[in-house]
């Protein structure tokens, strides 16, 4: 590792790693080529978060993001999507905003079903490795949310995709 | 359905809490296999083999068939689901963080760009 010369940036492999820990843990994990103060940034920021949190080829839209990015602030999204009439809102509140290393969330728009997120942000080198964990209730709330996104077919991919899209660990979308 | 699924579930977990077994369900996940060949691989009996793949047969992580004498040993369903909403899930994650690249890009050119200002 540190035998790579500073003036020689390492070959890239920011690979998206996604494991289920355990019954009620869902993790993933990406390294990002910036110091962990930009990367938190972009986490912490509403304009900045909903350039990236909605990506270009999901055919969603985000109405509203409103992000008070601070212990005991709140959050909440709201999102159209062209199956769904109704715009769907995801919001609950931070419970610990430690800049630029720690960010904990809560999921509440799914009641107690809701998964709590906690996003550490280590750096190394210039660079940052993200985890997010997803911690729900119980065994049958992560369950939940996986069989809500594996029940239909392997073409349906996208539609699935789209599911999981308005409802980061918060299980389904009510 | 769901029920089904959910006691399947509570099946998998227990079935994947010994090293062994998370083991030749990573060796299935390569290659279908016969119990003596998992045996061999994991250097312990063929009656030690039959039990662990008996657990996960009974979790539904693995379907056996047996073919003449030999017993084959592949991945069953709920896991093959599992592993496929997880893979779907980073899709999305993945998605998210090609644009996040993005963004993060932005703001370091931006900050170069500051303190190059502040320098001067």
């Amino acid at each position: 590792m540190a035998a790579t010369r500073e003036s020689e940036p390492t070959p890239m492999k920011n690979d998206t790693t996604v494991e289920r820990k355990s019954e009620r843990e869902l993790v993933v994990t990406r390294t990002f080529n910036a110091p962990a103060r930009i990367v938190f940034e972009a986490w912490t920021r509403p304009e900045l978060f909903q350039r990236w949190w909605v990506p270009k080829s999901f055919g969603l839209s985000l109405l509203s993001c409103e992000m008070d990015a601070r212990t005991g602030g709140t959050y909440r999204l709201v999102f159209s999507h062209a199956a769904s009439p109704e715009p769907m809102a995801f919001f609950g509140h931070y419970t610990d905003v430690t800049p630029p290393s720690r960010l904990v969330w809560t999921n509440d728009e799914g009641g107690d079903g809701g998964a709590i997120t906690t996003v550490t942000f280590e750096e190394g080198n210039g660079r940052t490795r993200v985890v997010m964990h997803d911690l729900y209730p119980s065994k049958a709330a992560l369950d939940e949310a996986i069989a809500s996104g594996s029940t239909s077919g392997v073409g349906e991919t996208f539609d699935q995709l789209d599911e999981l899209l308005v409802a980061p660990g918060a299980g389904v979308p009510r | 359905m769901v029920q089904y699924q959910q006691a399947r579930f509570d099946a998998s977990f227990a079935a994947l809490s010994d090293a062994t077994r998370r083991g030749v369900l990573e060796q299935l996940g390569r290659a279908d296999a016969s119990i003596t060949e998992l045996a061999d691989r994991f250097e312990m009996t063929l009656t030690g083999m039959k039990k662990h793949v008996g657990v996960l047969e009974h979790a539904g992580l693995v379907v056996t068939e047996k073919v003449g004498r030999v017993r084959h040993c592949r991945l069953g369903r709920p896991l093959a689901q599992e592993a496929a909403w997880i893979e779907k899930h980073r899709q999305l994650w993945e998605a998210r963080f090609t644009e996040l690249d993005a963004v993060v890009e932005e703001l370091k050119r931006k900050e170069q760009a500051d303190g190059r200002n502040t320098r001067k």
